[in-house]
C-alpha cells in the first residue's frame, strides 16, 4: 500500500538529491548550474505529482468531463519554470565573466587564484 | 498502462540524472540536460499538466541547453576532478533526503481525489472559473486572473534576469570591434538556408497562434514569446546575427522588454483607475466576464513581448561573447579547455 | 487612493524599473529613482499611520477574495519593516550619485538604478504579501537583482562572490519552494491567514514538520544566520559601496521579517516555539554567531569585510530575541532590526565616502583619517559606538531590551553573553579609532585629498544622527515594536 502510493514521491526525492549533490560536490561551475537545474526541475515534478487526481483530465473544461487534475500546482510551476530559466541564464552569464577574469571555471583554480600570496 | 508509462518515465529520468552526474564530458552533460527536460515534459503530459509540459519542453529541452552549450563553447568541455569534499556533500544530501522521505510518510496517497489540496481552493477554480472569467482553460484563468500578480512577478523576474545578463556582459561588448556574424553565415549551405526560410514563417505564425489561443488550449504569452524568439534565433544561426540585428537591434529589444512589463502594469493600473483593485479586469469592458477576457488577452501580450525580447537579448549577448572568444586569439585556450 | 496604499507600495518601484530603461540618461534615472523611493517612503508612512489607528489592512489583488486570489495584508509588523526599508533606501539613493559615478562606467549606471529598483520592489513585495507563493516570486526578483548588483563591483572577486551567493540563494529559495509545496499539499491553500487556520489540524504530521524545517533553513540561508552565513562576507566586501549599504541595511532585515512571519503568524507560536526545541536552537546559533563572527571581525584588514562579519553577529542578536520568544524579547528583535539598519546604513555610507576618496577600505587607508576626513571618521566612530551598544545610541536601546528579556525569562547566562559580545565589538571598533587618530599615514600610501563630497556626507550624517536621536527619544520605535510584538503573541494590536 505504502509503496504503491508513495513510490512516485520517492523517485522524485532521489532526483532532487542527485541534483543537490552535483551542486554541492562538483567543482565545475557549469556542472553546478546543471545540478541546480536538475534539483529545481525535480521539485517541479514533485509539485505536478501533487496536482495529480486519479482519472483526471487536463484542466481544460469540456462537456461531459467532471474530473480534472488540480490546476493550481500547474500554475505555480509555470511561474517556477520561468524563475528557473531566469536564474540559469544569469548564472551562465556570471560563469562567462568568471572565465574571462580567472581563466578557469573550476572552483579549485578560482580559489587558488584568490588566495593572497 | 498509466502506471507502466509512469514507471518507465521515472526510471529514464533517474538514469539520465545519474549519467549527467557521472560524465566528465560537459558537452554530453548539456545534451543530457536537454533530454532530462524533454523527459520531465513528457512526465508532465502524463499528469495532465499540458501547459507545464509545453513550457518545460521549450525551456528545459530548448533554451537552457542552448545557453549551456554557448557557455561551454567559451569555457571548455572537459571537467576537472572534483575537489575533495564529496563526503561532506554526501552527508548533507543524505540528511536532506532522509528528511524528505520522512515527510512523505504522512502525505496523502498519490492521486487521491480526497487529498486536502484537491478539496479546498482548487474546486473553486474548476467549478466557478467559467462563470467568472468565461474561458475553458482553467490554468490560464488562474495564471492570468486569480493569481495574475504572481504572473506579473514572473515577467519581472525574466526582465530582471535579462538586465542582469546585460549588465554582466555589456562592458565586454562595448570594447569590441564592430560585430560580425555569430558563426560565419552559411552561404554554401543552400539546403540549410532554404529549409530555414521555409520553417521560419510557420514558426512565427505558430507563435501567434499559441499567444492568442492560450484561453482555449495549452499555451499563452510565455510559450509564445519563447517560440517567437526561437524563430529569430534560427534566422540568426543560418543568416548571421547581423541580419537579425538589422531588424531588431539591442536598443529595440531592450525597449520591448521594458514595454511588455509596462503593458502588464498598465492593465493593472487601469483597473485602479476604474475604481476597482489593481489587476481587476472586470471594469475593462461592459460586462465583467468580457472585461476579464480582454484583460487576459492584453496581459498575455505583455508577457509574450517581454519574454521574446529578453530571450533575444540574452541570445545576442551570449553570441557576442562567443564571437569575441573566437576572435580573441586567446580563443584556443578558451575553446579547448584543459583535460582533467 | 488611500485604499490602494498596500499595492502602491510595491507597484510604484516595480513599474518604475522598466521606465528607467526608457528614460536612459543616468542622471535623470537617478533623480527618477530617488523620487520613486521618496514616494514609496511616504506610502509606507501613511500605511503605518493607518494600521496603527485602525488595525490590519487587506487588499485583494485582481479584486479576488483570499484564498482564491493573492492578498496583501499589512499589519503593524510589516508596516514597520516597510517603513525601515523605504526609509533606508531613500537615504542610500540620495547618497548614490557620486559613488556610483566613481565606481561604474557610464553605460552601466542606468542598469544599476534599474536593478536597484527591482531589488527594492522585490524586498517590498516579500514584506507586503499575505500569500506564501507570492513570497517566493518576489524573493527571486530581489535575489536575481541582488546577484547582478553585487557582480557590478570593480574587483573580479565580486563575480565569484555573486556566483557563490547565487548558488546558496537558489538552494535556499528552492528549499522554501519545497516547504511551500508541503504546506499546500496538507492544507490546499497558499494564503498565510488561511494556512494559520488550517495548519493546527495537521500540525502533528511529519510533512508539516518537514515543511517548517525547509522553510526555516531556506530563510536562514538568506538571513545569513551562522553557520549559513558563508556567502555574506564576500558579497558585502566586493559589491559596489552603495549596494553594500543598501543590502546590509535592508536585505537581511527582510529575511528576518520572513522568519518572524513564518514562525509566528503562519505556523503559530504554539507550533513553532512550544512543541519544537527551536528556542534553544535559535539561542544557541544566535550566540554562536555573535561570538564567532565578532572574533573573526577583529582579524579583518578590509573594513568593509570587518563590518560584514559584524552584520552576521548582529543577526545573531536578533535571532536570540526570537529564541527567547517572550513579548519583550521579540520587541528587542524588532527594535534591533530598525536600529541595526540605522547603524549599518550609516557606517557603510561612511565607507562609501572613504572608498570615494581613498579608493579602498583597507585598514591602512584609515591611518591619519581623523585629520584628513574628520566628518567621515566622526560618523564611523559614532556608528561604531552605536554598534557596541553604548548609552545614548540606538544600539543601547535594543541591547537593553534584549538583556531585560533574557533576565525576565531567567536566562541570565544569555544576558551575560550578550554583554560579552558587545565587549568583543569594542575591540574591532577600537582598531579603527586607533588607526584614524593615533597613527600617521603610511609613507607609501597615496595621501587622502580631503573630506567626502557633501552629497555623500549629508545622507551619512542623517543616518548617524538618527542613531543618536532614536537613542534618546525612543518613543516611536518602542511603541510600534511593542504593539507589534504583542500582536504577534495574539494580543490586541
Amino acid at each position: 500500500m505504502l509503496l504503491t502510493s508513495l513510490y512516485n514521491y520517492w523517485v522524485v526525492i532521489a532526483l532532487m538529491m542527485i541534483g543537490l549533490y552535483m551542486v554541492l560536490a562538483q567543482g565545475n561551475l557549469i556542472k553546478k548550474i546543471i545540478g541546480l537545474n536538475i534539483f529545481q526541475t525535480s521539485v517541479f515534478i514533485f509539485y505536478i505529482s501533487v496536482g495529480k487526481v486519479n482519472g483526471g483530465n487536463a484542466p481544460i473544461l469540456a462537456h461531459g468531463e467532471t474530473i480534472y487534475s488540480n490546476p493550481l500546482p500547474h500554475v505555480l510551476i509555470l511561474t517556477a519554470i520561468v524563475v528557473g530559466i531566469a536564474t540559469t541564464s544569469l548564472a551562465l552569464a556570471l560563469v562567462i565573466r568568471i572565465k574571462r577574469a580567472y581563466g578557469s571555471v573550476e572552483e579549485r583554480d578560482i580559489q587558488a587564484e584568490d588566495r593572497p600570496c | 498502462m498509466d502506471l507502466l508509462l509512469d514507471l518507465a518515465l521515472l526510471s529514464l529520468l533517474l538514469l539520465t540524472a545519474v549519467s549527467i552526474a557521472w560524465t566528465r564530458d560537459m558537452f554530453a552533460a548539456a545534451m543530457l540536460t536537454g533530454i532530462y527536460g524533454l523527459l520531465s515534459a513528457s512526465f508532465f503530459m502524463t499528469m495532465g499538466a499540458v501547459d507545464v509540459a509545453f513550457t518545460e519542453a521549450a525551456v528545459g529541452a530548448g533554451i537552457s541547453p542552448l545557453l549551456i552549450l554557448a557557455t561551454l563553447a567559451l569555457c571548455g568541455r572537459n571537467q576537472k576532478a572534483d575537489p575533495p569534499r564529496a563526503m561532506l556533500a554526501l552527508c548533507l544530501v543524505g540528511a536532506v533526503g532522509a528528511l524528505l522521505i520522512a515527510a512523505t510518510l504522512d502525505m496523502p496517497a498519490f492521486g487521491d481525489p480526497g487529498a486536502p489540496a484537491h478539496i479546498h481552493v482548487a474546486p473553486h477554480y474548476i467549478g466557478e472559473s467559467f462563470a467568472e472569467i468565461g474561458i475553458p482553460n482553467v490554468v490560464t484563468s488562474v495564471l492570468a486572473s486569480y493569481r495574475a500578480f504572481d504572473t506579473l512577478g514572473e515577467v519581472v523576474v525574466i526582465f530582471t534576469a535579462g538586465l542582469g545578463v546585460l549588465s554582466l556582459l555589456l562592458a565586454l561588448r562595448e570594447q569590441q570591434h564592430p560585430i560580425r556574424a555569430l558563426s560565419a553565415p552559411h552561404p554554401q549551405h543552400l539546403v540549410l538556408r532554404l529549409v530555414a526560410k521555409v520553417l521560419i514563417p510557420p514558426i512565427l505564425i505558430y507563435a501567434l497562434y499559441v499567444q492568442f489561443h492560450g484561453e482555449y488550449g495549452p499555451g499563452g504569452g510565455f510559450q509564445a514569446g519563447v517560440i517567437f524568439a526561437v524563430g529569430f534565433i534560427l534566422y540568426a544561426l543560418v543568416f548571421g546575427l547581423d541580419a537579425v540585428k538589422r531588424v531588431a537591434g539591442h536598443g529595440v529589444v531592450q525597449f520591448l522588454a521594458a514595454l511588455g512589463v509596462l503593458i502588464y502594469g498598465s492593465v493593472g493600473l487601469l483597473g485602479m483607475a476604474t475604481g476597482k483593485n489593481f489587476l481587476d479586469y472586470s471594469a475593462l469592458a461592459a460586462d465583467p466576464v468580457s472585461g476579464q477576457h480582454l484583460g487576459i488577452i492584453v496581459i498575455e501580450l505583455g508577457v509574450g513581448i517581454t519574454v521574446a525580447a529578453v530571450m533575444m537579448l540574452v541570445f545576442y549577448l551570449f553570441s557576442e561573447q562567443l564571437q569575441r572568444g573566437l576572435e580573441d586569439g586567446s580563443g584556443k585556450e578558451l575553446t579547448s579547455g584543459r583535460a582533467g | 487612493m488611500l485604499t490602494h496604499l498596500p499595492i502602491l507600495q510595491v507597484i510604484l518601484p516595480l513599474v518604475a524599473a522598466p521606465s528607467c530603461l526608457i528614460i536612459r540618461r543616468a542622471s535623470l534615472v537617478w533623480l527618477f529613482t530617488l523620487g520613486v523611493s521618496i514616494a514609496a517612503f511616504a506610502v509606507s508612512a501613511l500605511l503605518l499611520q493607518q494600521v496603527s489607528t485602525s488595525g490590519a489592512i487587506t487588499y485583494g489583488l485582481g479584486g479576488w477574495d483570499a484564498p482564491w486570489g493573492i492578498e496583501y495584508r499589512i499589519d503593524l509588523l510589516n508596516a514597520w519593516v516597510l517603513l525601515v526599508v523605504t526609509g533606508i533606501s531613500t537615504v542610500v539613493l540620495a547618497a548614490a550619485r557620486a559613488s556610483v559615478q566613481a565606481e561604474m562606467d557610464q553605460a552601466r549606471q542606468t542598469l544599476f538604478y534599474t536593478l536597484y529598483l527591482l531589488c527594492f520592489a522585490g524586498l517590498l513585495g516579500i514584506v507586503a504579501t499575505g500569500d506564501v507563493f507570492n513570497v517566493f516570486v518576489f524573493l527571486e526578483i530581489s535575489s536575481l537583482a541582488t546577484y547582478a548588483l553585487i557582480a557590478l563591483g570593480r574587483d573580479r572577486r565580486a563575480l565569484w562572490a555573486a556566483f557563490q551567493y547565487l548558488i546558496m540563494g537558489t538552494i535556499g529559495a528552492t528549499f522554501i519552494l519545497i516547504g511551500i509545496g508541503f504546506l499546500y499539499m496538507m492544507t490546499g491553500t497558499l494564503n498565510m491567514a488561511d494556512l494559520a487556520q488550517r495548519l493546527p489540524e495537521v500540525s502533528s504530521s511529519s510533512t508539516v514538520l518537514a515543511a517548517f524545517a525547509f522553510i526555516v533553513v531556506g530563510v536562514c540561508l538568506k538571513l545569513a544566520l551562522f553557520p549559513l552565513h558563508m556567502w555574506l562576507p564576500n558579497a558585502y566586501s566586493f559589491a559596489p559601496s552603495i549596494v553594500t549599504a543598501f543590502l546590509a541595511a535592508t536585505a537581511t532585515k527582510v529575511a528576518l521579517y520572513l522568519l518572524v512571519r513564518f514562525t509566528f503568524t503562519v505556523f503559530g507560536v504554539q507550533f513553532s516555539l512550544t512543541s519544537l526545541p527551536l528556542q534553544s536552537l535559535f539561542i544557541g546559533l544566535g550566540l554562536a554567531g555573535v561570538f564567532v563572527a565578532s572574533v573573526v571581525a577583529i582579524y579583518q584588514v578590509d573594513i568593509k569585510r570587518m563590518l560584514a562579519y559584524s552584520s552576521v553577529a548582529q543577526v545573531g542578536y536578533m535571532v536570540v530575541g526570537i529564541g527567547i520568544s517572550s513579548v519583550v524579547a521579540v520587541q528587542a528583535t524588532l527594535l534591533h532590526l530598525f536600529n541595526h539598519a540605522l547603524m549599518k546604513g550609516g557606517l557603510f555610507l561612511a565607507l562609501a565616502g572613504l572608498a570615494y576618496r581613498a579608493g579602498s577600505c583597507h585598514i591602512d587607508a584609515f591611518r591619519g583619517l581623523g585629520r584628513t576626513m574628520p566628518w567621515t571618521m566622526a560618523a564611523i566612530v559614532i556608528g561604531g559606538i552605536s554598534l557596541i551598544g553604548m548609552p545614548l545610541t540606538v544600539g543601547f536601546v535594543s541591547k537593553w531590551y534584549l538583556i531585560s528579556a533574557a533576565l525576565e525569562s531567567n536566562l541570565w547566562f544569555v544576558a551575560l553573553l550578550v554583554v560579552m559580545g558587545s565587549l568583543v565589538a569594542v575591540v574591532y571598533i577600537w582598531r579603527l579609532v586607533e588607526a584614524a587618530y593615533f597613527q600617521e599615514p603610511a609613507g607609501d600610501q597615496p595621501p587622502v585629498v580631503g573630506e567626502a563630497p557633501l552629497s555623500l556626507l549629508l545622507p551619512t550624517w542623517l543616518l548617524i544622527s538618527a542613531n543618536l536621536y532614536f537613542g534618546i527619544d525612543t518613543r516611536l520605535p518602542v511603541e510600534v515594536t511593542g504593539a507589534a510584538a504583542q500582536y504577534l503573541f495574539g494580543g490586541a494590536q
